[in-house]
Protein backbone atom coordinates (compact mmCIF):
# COMPACT_ATOMS: atom_id res chain seq x y z
CA UNK A 1 0.00 0.00 0.00
CA UNK A 2 1.07 3.65 -0.97
CA UNK A 3 1.94 6.04 1.50
CA UNK A 4 -0.39 9.04 2.40
CA UNK A 5 1.75 11.85 0.60
CA UNK A 6 0.39 15.32 2.32
CA UNK A 7 -0.62 17.87 0.59
CA UNK A 8 1.42 21.02 1.32
CA UNK A 9 0.33 24.79 0.07
CA UNK A 10 3.26 27.11 1.28
CA UNK A 11 1.99 31.18 1.31
CA UNK A 12 5.36 32.71 1.24
CA UNK A 13 6.39 36.30 0.83
CA UNK A 14 8.13 37.48 -2.11
CA UNK A 15 11.05 39.12 -0.26
CA UNK A 16 12.96 36.47 2.12
CA UNK A 17 11.14 33.17 2.02
CA UNK A 18 10.56 32.77 -1.30
CA UNK A 19 14.22 33.90 -1.84
CA UNK A 20 14.66 31.41 0.70
CA UNK A 21 13.20 28.73 -0.66
CA UNK A 22 15.44 30.12 -4.15
CA UNK A 23 18.70 29.68 -1.97
CA UNK A 24 17.80 25.88 -1.29
CA UNK A 25 17.26 25.10 -4.42
CA UNK A 26 20.58 26.74 -5.77
CA UNK A 27 22.17 25.45 -2.63
CA UNK A 28 21.07 21.57 -3.97
CA UNK A 29 19.40 21.00 -0.99
CA UNK A 30 17.26 18.06 -1.23
CA UNK A 31 14.01 18.28 0.39
CA UNK A 32 10.55 17.27 0.23
CA UNK A 33 8.36 17.82 -2.77
CA UNK A 34 4.73 17.47 -1.30
CA UNK A 35 4.85 21.81 -0.96
CA UNK A 36 3.59 23.92 -3.60
CA UNK A 37 4.16 27.68 -3.56
CA UNK A 38 2.48 30.30 -3.63
CA UNK A 39 4.28 33.85 -3.77
CA UNK A 40 3.13 36.54 -2.16
CA UNK A 41 4.39 40.43 -2.25
CA UNK A 42 4.22 39.95 2.25
CA UNK A 43 3.23 38.40 4.37
CA UNK A 44 0.73 41.28 5.33
CA UNK A 45 -1.11 40.43 2.04
CA UNK A 46 -1.92 37.05 3.06
CA UNK A 47 -5.77 37.03 3.55
CA UNK A 48 -6.65 34.04 6.34
CA UNK A 49 -9.89 32.94 3.05
CA UNK A 50 -6.29 32.04 1.11
CA UNK A 51 -5.78 29.50 4.17
CA UNK A 52 -9.13 28.24 4.10
CA UNK A 53 -9.77 27.77 0.88
CA UNK A 54 -6.80 25.93 0.65
CA UNK A 55 -8.02 23.58 3.11
CA UNK A 56 -11.08 23.48 1.11
CA UNK A 57 -9.49 22.76 -1.99
CA UNK A 58 -7.49 19.70 -0.81
CA UNK A 59 -4.76 20.92 1.00
CA UNK A 60 -3.90 19.01 4.18
CA UNK A 61 -1.28 21.13 5.13
CA UNK A 62 -0.25 25.03 5.03
CA UNK A 63 2.91 26.52 5.55
CA UNK A 64 2.92 30.35 5.98
CA UNK A 65 6.10 32.55 6.03
CA UNK A 66 7.80 35.54 5.55
CA UNK A 67 10.58 37.62 6.64
CA UNK A 68 12.27 37.81 10.49
CA UNK A 69 10.63 40.58 12.61
CA UNK A 70 12.17 44.05 11.75
CA UNK A 71 13.31 42.59 8.52
CA UNK A 72 10.11 43.26 6.09
CA UNK A 73 10.33 44.88 3.10
CA UNK A 74 7.59 47.62 3.63
CA UNK A 75 8.69 48.14 7.41
CA UNK A 76 5.45 46.59 9.08
CA UNK A 77 3.67 43.81 7.40
CA UNK A 78 4.87 41.25 9.04
CA UNK A 79 4.35 42.57 12.23
CA UNK A 80 0.60 42.96 11.25
CA UNK A 81 0.41 39.59 9.38
CA UNK A 82 1.58 38.38 13.36
CA UNK A 83 -1.18 40.28 15.08
CA UNK A 84 -3.75 38.59 12.63
CA UNK A 85 -2.58 34.81 13.23
CA UNK A 86 -2.62 35.19 16.65
CA UNK A 87 -6.40 36.14 16.63
CA UNK A 88 -6.85 33.79 13.77
CA UNK A 89 -5.35 30.92 15.23
CA UNK A 90 -6.84 31.29 18.46
CA UNK A 91 -10.51 31.51 16.99
CA UNK A 92 -9.69 28.32 14.30
CA UNK A 93 -8.48 26.22 17.60
CA UNK A 94 -12.10 27.49 19.23
CA UNK A 95 -14.18 26.27 16.70
CA UNK A 96 -12.04 22.91 16.29
CA UNK A 97 -10.19 23.22 13.40
CA UNK A 98 -6.72 22.04 13.10
CA UNK A 99 -4.46 24.60 14.03
CA UNK A 100 -1.45 22.26 13.86
CA UNK A 101 -1.72 21.64 10.02
CA UNK A 102 -0.61 25.17 9.68
CA UNK A 103 2.91 26.00 10.04
CA UNK A 104 4.19 29.55 10.79
CA UNK A 105 7.21 30.60 10.35
CA UNK A 106 10.02 33.02 9.67
CA UNK A 107 12.71 32.00 6.67
CA UNK A 108 15.03 35.18 5.74
CA UNK A 109 16.66 35.03 2.43
CA UNK A 110 19.86 33.45 3.63
CA UNK A 111 18.10 30.89 5.29
CA UNK A 112 17.95 27.91 2.48
CA UNK A 113 18.54 24.94 5.11
CA UNK A 114 15.91 26.56 7.97
CA UNK A 115 13.43 26.46 4.58
CA UNK A 116 14.22 23.02 3.94
CA UNK A 117 13.95 21.98 7.48
CA UNK A 118 10.44 23.57 7.76
CA UNK A 119 8.78 21.74 4.78
CA UNK A 120 10.20 18.88 6.00
CA UNK A 121 9.09 19.00 9.67
CA UNK A 122 5.94 19.98 8.76
CA UNK A 123 5.51 17.42 5.82
CA UNK A 124 6.15 15.14 8.47
CA UNK A 125 3.67 16.39 10.92
CA UNK A 126 1.11 16.43 8.51
CA UNK A 127 1.66 12.78 7.62
CA UNK A 128 1.39 11.62 10.98
CA UNK A 129 -1.92 13.46 11.42
CA UNK A 130 -3.24 12.16 8.25
CA UNK A 131 -5.68 13.86 5.30
CA UNK A 132 -7.45 16.56 6.44
CA UNK A 133 -10.97 14.89 5.28
CA UNK A 134 -12.83 16.19 8.19
CA UNK A 135 -13.07 20.04 6.79
CA UNK A 136 -13.20 18.95 3.03
CA UNK A 137 -16.78 17.44 4.53
CA UNK A 138 -18.36 20.16 5.45
CA UNK A 139 -16.85 21.42 2.08
CA UNK A 140 -18.09 19.18 0.03
CA UNK A 141 -22.22 20.18 -0.89
CA UNK A 142 -23.78 17.62 -2.93
CA UNK A 143 -22.94 14.95 -0.51
CA UNK A 144 -24.38 16.66 2.30
CA UNK A 145 -27.76 17.38 0.73
CA UNK A 146 -30.16 14.92 1.04
CA UNK A 147 -30.10 12.44 -1.35
CA UNK A 148 -33.87 11.59 -1.57
CA UNK A 149 -33.88 15.58 -3.17
CA UNK A 150 -31.54 14.39 -5.79
CA UNK A 151 -33.68 11.08 -6.16
CA UNK A 152 -37.06 13.47 -6.29
CA UNK A 153 -35.33 16.05 -8.80
CA UNK A 154 -34.68 12.55 -10.91
CA UNK A 155 -38.00 11.47 -11.33
CA UNK A 156 -39.13 15.36 -11.90
CA UNK A 157 -36.89 14.96 -14.91
CA UNK A 158 -38.33 11.65 -16.11
CA UNK A 159 -41.59 12.04 -16.04
CA UNK A 160 -41.08 15.66 -17.56
CA UNK A 161 -39.00 13.62 -20.35
CA UNK A 162 -41.99 11.02 -20.50
CA UNK A 163 -44.47 13.37 -20.99
CA UNK B 1 -49.48 68.06 28.67
CA UNK B 2 -48.19 64.91 28.28
CA UNK B 3 -50.46 61.77 29.67
CA UNK B 4 -48.13 59.75 31.68
CA UNK B 5 -49.10 55.74 31.02
CA UNK B 6 -48.99 53.90 34.40
CA UNK B 7 -45.27 52.90 35.06
CA UNK B 8 -44.63 49.60 34.54
CA UNK B 9 -44.22 47.48 38.20
CA UNK B 10 -40.81 47.48 39.21
CA UNK B 11 -39.69 50.37 37.11
CA UNK B 12 -40.38 53.36 38.83
CA UNK B 13 -36.72 54.89 36.89
CA UNK B 14 -38.87 54.76 33.67
CA UNK B 15 -40.30 58.27 34.95
CA UNK B 16 -37.15 60.06 35.52
CA UNK B 17 -36.05 58.68 31.85
CA UNK B 18 -39.59 59.68 30.19
CA UNK B 19 -39.43 63.19 31.71
CA UNK B 20 -35.65 63.53 30.35
CA UNK B 21 -36.62 62.61 27.24
CA UNK B 22 -39.53 65.01 27.23
CA UNK B 23 -37.22 67.90 27.97
CA UNK B 24 -34.83 66.99 24.96
CA UNK B 25 -37.40 66.46 22.76
CA UNK B 26 -39.51 69.75 23.87
CA UNK B 27 -36.53 71.70 23.71
CA UNK B 28 -35.63 70.46 19.87
CA UNK B 29 -32.25 69.33 21.67
CA UNK B 30 -33.09 65.83 19.95
CA UNK B 31 -35.70 65.37 17.03
CA UNK B 32 -35.31 61.03 17.40
CA UNK B 33 -35.14 59.48 20.83
CA UNK B 34 -34.37 55.45 20.16
CA UNK B 35 -35.28 53.52 23.39
CA UNK B 36 -37.48 50.98 24.87
CA UNK B 37 -41.09 50.12 25.19
CA UNK B 38 -42.81 47.36 26.55
CA UNK B 39 -43.19 44.80 23.86
CA UNK B 40 -44.68 40.75 23.60
CA UNK B 41 -42.01 38.98 25.66
CA UNK B 42 -39.43 41.28 26.10
CA UNK B 43 -39.25 44.78 25.39
CA UNK B 44 -38.53 46.48 22.03
CA UNK B 45 -36.82 49.29 20.09
CA UNK B 46 -38.95 52.21 19.87
CA UNK B 47 -38.25 55.36 18.18
CA UNK B 48 -40.20 58.25 19.48
CA UNK B 49 -40.30 61.86 17.49
CA UNK B 50 -42.89 63.55 19.13
CA UNK B 51 -43.35 64.24 22.57
CA UNK B 52 -46.77 62.09 22.65
CA UNK B 53 -45.33 59.48 22.31
CA UNK B 54 -42.41 59.43 25.72
CA UNK B 55 -44.52 57.79 28.17
CA UNK B 56 -43.84 53.95 25.97
CA UNK B 57 -40.72 54.53 27.07
CA UNK B 58 -39.05 51.84 29.61
CA UNK B 59 -35.64 50.73 30.54
CA UNK B 60 -34.39 47.85 33.35
CA UNK B 61 -32.11 45.11 33.11
CA UNK B 62 -34.33 43.11 30.39
CA UNK B 63 -33.56 46.04 27.77
CA UNK B 64 -29.78 43.93 26.88
CA UNK B 65 -30.24 44.79 22.92
CA UNK B 66 -27.99 47.11 20.99
CA UNK B 67 -29.68 50.33 20.40
CA UNK B 68 -26.47 51.70 18.66
CA UNK B 69 -26.99 49.50 15.27
CA UNK B 70 -29.74 52.14 14.43
CA UNK B 71 -27.36 55.18 15.02
CA UNK B 72 -25.52 54.02 11.61
CA UNK B 73 -28.28 53.79 9.61
CA UNK B 74 -28.70 56.76 7.40
CA UNK B 75 -32.36 55.93 6.23
CA UNK B 76 -33.60 55.97 9.54
CA UNK B 77 -31.09 59.39 11.48
CA UNK B 78 -30.29 61.14 8.25
CA UNK B 79 -29.29 64.75 9.75
CA UNK B 80 -31.40 64.58 12.55
CA UNK B 81 -29.97 64.96 16.20
CA UNK B 82 -30.79 61.74 17.79
CA UNK B 83 -30.97 60.93 21.80
CA UNK B 84 -30.54 57.29 22.94
CA UNK B 85 -30.65 55.43 25.49
CA UNK B 86 -27.79 52.61 25.36
CA UNK B 87 -27.27 49.65 27.50
CA UNK B 88 -23.85 48.49 28.73
CA UNK B 89 -22.73 47.64 25.88
CA UNK B 90 -24.34 50.02 23.41
CA UNK B 91 -22.18 52.18 25.65
CA UNK B 92 -18.88 50.40 24.28
CA UNK B 93 -20.29 50.17 20.59
CA UNK B 94 -21.03 54.29 20.26
CA UNK B 95 -17.48 54.54 21.72
CA UNK B 96 -16.19 52.24 18.87
CA UNK B 97 -18.46 54.05 16.42
CA UNK B 98 -16.87 57.80 17.31
CA UNK B 99 -13.58 56.07 17.13
CA UNK B 100 -14.38 55.19 13.71
CA UNK B 101 -16.13 58.23 12.42
CA UNK B 102 -19.60 56.64 12.09
CA UNK B 103 -21.05 59.20 14.28
CA UNK B 104 -20.86 62.26 15.90
CA UNK B 105 -21.24 63.38 19.56
CA UNK B 106 -22.48 66.93 18.59
CA UNK B 107 -25.25 65.31 17.05
CA UNK B 108 -25.60 62.73 19.88
CA UNK B 109 -27.17 62.65 23.44
CA UNK B 110 -26.44 59.51 24.88
CA UNK B 111 -28.28 58.82 28.29
CA UNK B 112 -28.53 55.46 30.30
CA UNK B 113 -29.86 54.48 33.93
CA UNK B 114 -27.50 53.04 36.33
CA UNK B 115 -27.90 50.40 38.70
CA UNK B 116 -28.76 53.39 41.47
CA UNK B 117 -31.53 53.94 38.83
CA UNK B 118 -30.37 57.24 38.38
CA UNK B 119 -30.69 57.99 34.87
CA UNK B 120 -27.23 59.41 33.34
CA UNK B 121 -26.24 61.94 30.42
CA UNK B 122 -22.72 61.95 28.86
CA UNK B 123 -21.10 64.95 27.45
CA UNK B 124 -17.94 63.30 26.43
CA UNK B 125 -16.23 60.14 25.43
CA UNK B 126 -13.96 60.18 28.49
CA UNK B 127 -17.50 60.05 30.99
CA UNK B 128 -18.50 57.07 28.55
CA UNK B 129 -15.38 55.20 29.42
CA UNK B 130 -15.35 56.04 33.45
CA UNK B 131 -18.72 54.70 33.54
CA UNK B 132 -17.93 51.56 31.33
CA UNK B 133 -14.86 51.26 34.24
CA UNK B 134 -16.99 51.76 37.29
CA UNK B 135 -20.22 50.11 36.09
CA UNK B 136 -21.07 46.25 36.55
CA UNK B 137 -20.25 44.14 33.27
CA UNK B 138 -23.25 42.37 32.53
CA UNK B 139 -22.97 38.78 33.10
CA UNK B 140 -24.44 35.92 30.50
CA UNK B 141 -25.06 32.68 32.60
CA UNK B 142 -25.69 30.62 29.67
CA UNK B 143 -22.98 31.60 27.87
CA UNK B 144 -20.26 31.04 30.39
CA UNK B 145 -21.42 27.59 30.95
CA UNK B 146 -21.18 26.86 27.04
CA UNK B 147 -17.63 28.10 27.07
CA UNK B 148 -16.27 26.54 30.19
CA UNK B 149 -18.35 23.17 28.33
CA UNK B 150 -16.42 23.90 24.59
CA UNK B 151 -12.95 24.49 26.28
CA UNK B 152 -13.21 21.54 28.41
CA UNK B 153 -14.02 19.33 24.87
CA UNK B 154 -11.10 17.79 22.52
CA UNK B 155 -10.72 19.56 19.36
CA UNK B 156 -12.47 17.25 17.56
CA UNK B 157 -15.50 17.57 20.11
CA UNK B 158 -15.42 21.09 19.18
CA UNK B 159 -15.11 20.97 15.32
CA UNK B 160 -18.03 18.38 15.89
CA UNK B 161 -19.93 21.00 18.02
CA UNK B 162 -19.55 23.67 15.65
CA UNK B 163 -20.06 21.88 12.13
CA UNK B 164 -23.24 20.70 13.42
CA UNK B 165 -24.53 24.11 14.79
CA UNK B 166 -23.49 26.26 11.81
CA UNK B 167 -25.10 23.89 9.20
CA UNK B 168 -28.53 24.93 10.70
CA UNK B 169 -27.33 28.42 9.65
CA UNK B 170 -29.74 29.84 6.32
CA UNK B 171 -27.66 32.57 5.74
CA UNK B 172 -30.22 35.20 6.55
CA UNK B 173 -27.51 37.54 7.94
CA UNK B 174 -29.99 38.81 11.07
CA UNK B 175 -26.67 38.25 13.07
CA UNK B 176 -24.68 41.05 10.72
CA UNK B 177 -28.14 43.55 10.60
CA UNK B 178 -27.89 43.35 14.52
CA UNK B 179 -24.56 43.70 14.75
CA UNK B 180 -23.91 48.14 15.35
CA UNK B 181 -20.20 47.22 13.88
CA UNK B 182 -21.49 45.83 10.65
CA UNK B 183 -21.77 48.86 8.62
CA UNK B 184 -19.83 48.52 5.61
CA UNK B 185 -22.13 49.17 2.65
CA UNK B 186 -20.91 46.02 0.89
CA UNK B 187 -20.12 43.07 2.45
CA UNK B 188 -17.84 40.49 1.57
CA UNK B 189 -20.69 38.03 1.40
CA UNK B 190 -22.51 40.87 -1.62
CA UNK B 191 -19.05 40.43 -2.94
CA UNK B 192 -18.29 38.17 -5.92
CA UNK B 193 -15.10 38.91 -7.65
CA UNK B 194 -14.05 36.83 -6.13
CA UNK B 195 -16.27 35.06 -4.81
CA UNK B 196 -14.59 34.54 -1.43
CA UNK B 197 -17.98 32.82 0.27
CA UNK B 198 -20.03 30.59 -2.07
CA UNK B 199 -23.38 32.18 -1.59
CA UNK B 200 -25.55 28.74 -0.26
CA UNK B 201 -26.27 28.03 2.97
CA UNK B 202 -23.43 24.57 3.29
CA UNK B 203 -21.80 24.21 5.71
CA UNK B 204 -18.79 25.31 4.66
CA UNK B 205 -19.64 28.42 3.41
CA UNK B 206 -21.65 29.13 6.37
CA UNK B 207 -18.13 28.22 8.68
CA UNK B 208 -16.58 30.67 6.36
CA UNK B 209 -19.53 33.34 6.54
CA UNK B 210 -18.95 33.14 10.66
CA UNK B 211 -15.22 33.33 10.74
CA UNK B 212 -15.43 35.96 8.56
CA UNK B 213 -17.73 37.94 10.41
CA UNK B 214 -15.65 37.24 13.66
CA UNK B 215 -12.83 38.39 12.20
CA UNK B 216 -13.95 41.74 11.17
CA UNK B 217 -15.10 42.25 14.13
CA UNK B 218 -11.44 42.23 15.50
CA UNK B 219 -10.70 44.68 18.62
CA UNK B 220 -14.29 46.39 17.29
CA UNK B 221 -17.04 43.63 19.28
CA UNK B 222 -18.15 45.19 22.10
CA UNK B 223 -19.24 41.45 23.19
CA UNK B 224 -22.83 42.17 23.37
CA UNK B 225 -24.14 38.86 22.15
CA UNK B 226 -26.43 40.91 19.98
CA UNK B 227 -25.76 38.77 16.98
CA UNK B 228 -26.20 35.67 18.75
CA UNK B 229 -29.85 37.05 20.43
CA UNK B 230 -30.81 37.95 16.43
CA UNK B 231 -30.35 34.26 15.45
CA UNK B 232 -33.77 33.05 14.53
CA UNK B 233 -32.07 29.74 14.92
CA UNK B 234 -30.50 30.70 18.49
CA UNK B 235 -27.17 29.64 17.14
CA UNK B 236 -24.45 30.39 19.81
CA UNK B 237 -22.16 32.22 17.11
CA UNK B 238 -21.94 35.28 19.55
CA UNK B 239 -19.14 33.07 20.80
CA UNK B 240 -16.93 33.37 18.65
CA UNK B 241 -17.35 36.87 18.47
CA UNK B 242 -16.61 36.61 22.50
CA UNK B 243 -14.03 34.34 21.70
CA UNK B 244 -11.98 37.11 19.09
CA UNK B 245 -12.15 39.63 21.94
CA UNK B 246 -10.85 37.02 24.88
CA UNK B 247 -8.26 36.70 22.20
CA UNK B 248 -7.45 40.63 21.96
CA UNK B 249 -7.27 40.91 25.83
CA UNK B 250 -5.09 37.94 26.41
CA UNK B 251 -2.53 38.47 23.65
CA UNK B 252 -2.24 42.32 23.36
CA UNK B 253 -3.01 43.48 26.83
CA UNK B 254 -6.16 45.45 25.63
CA UNK B 255 -9.18 45.06 27.58
CA UNK B 256 -12.44 45.50 25.57
CA UNK B 257 -13.21 48.90 26.97
CA UNK B 258 -9.51 50.15 26.07
CA UNK B 259 -9.70 47.93 22.50
CA UNK B 260 -13.48 50.23 21.50
CA UNK B 261 -12.29 53.13 22.54
CA UNK B 262 -8.49 53.19 21.35
CA UNK B 263 -6.34 51.60 18.87
CA UNK B 264 -7.14 49.18 16.52
CA UNK B 265 -5.98 45.78 17.31
CA UNK B 266 -5.20 44.62 13.89
CA UNK B 267 -3.91 47.65 12.27
CA UNK B 268 -1.25 48.47 15.12
CA UNK B 269 1.21 46.23 16.58
CA UNK B 270 4.00 46.32 18.64
CA UNK B 271 7.50 44.88 17.89
CA UNK B 272 7.78 42.79 21.16
CA UNK B 273 4.05 41.29 20.82
CA UNK B 274 4.29 37.79 22.11
CA UNK B 275 3.80 34.37 19.84
CA UNK B 276 4.62 30.95 20.43
CA UNK B 277 3.71 29.31 17.51
CA UNK B 278 5.91 30.76 14.34
CA UNK B 279 8.98 28.43 13.45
Amino acid sequence: MSEFEPKIVAFVCNWCTYAGADLTGTSRIKYASNVKIVRFPCTGRIDFMLLLKAFAEGADGIIVSGCHPNDCHYTSGNFHARRRWVIFRGLLNFMGIDVNRIQFSWVSAAEGAKWADVVNGTVTTIRELGPYTEYRKAADYLVQQDKSIIDGQEALIKSVSSL
Amino acid sequence: MIEKKPAIAGNSFSGELQKTANELLQSGEVELFIGYEEGTRFPRPCFIASTDEVGKLIFDDRCTGNLAVYLTRKDLIGDKKVGITASYFALRSILRLLTEHQIQLDKLVVLTVSAEKEVIRFATTDDITAYLQTAPIPVREDDKALIEKLNAMSREERWEFWSAELSKCFKCYACRAACPMCYCTKCIVEENRPQWIQPWASTLANIEWHINRAMHMTGRCADCGACGAACPLGLPIHLLSHQIVQEVTDNFALDVNQAVSGDNALSTFKPEDKENFIK
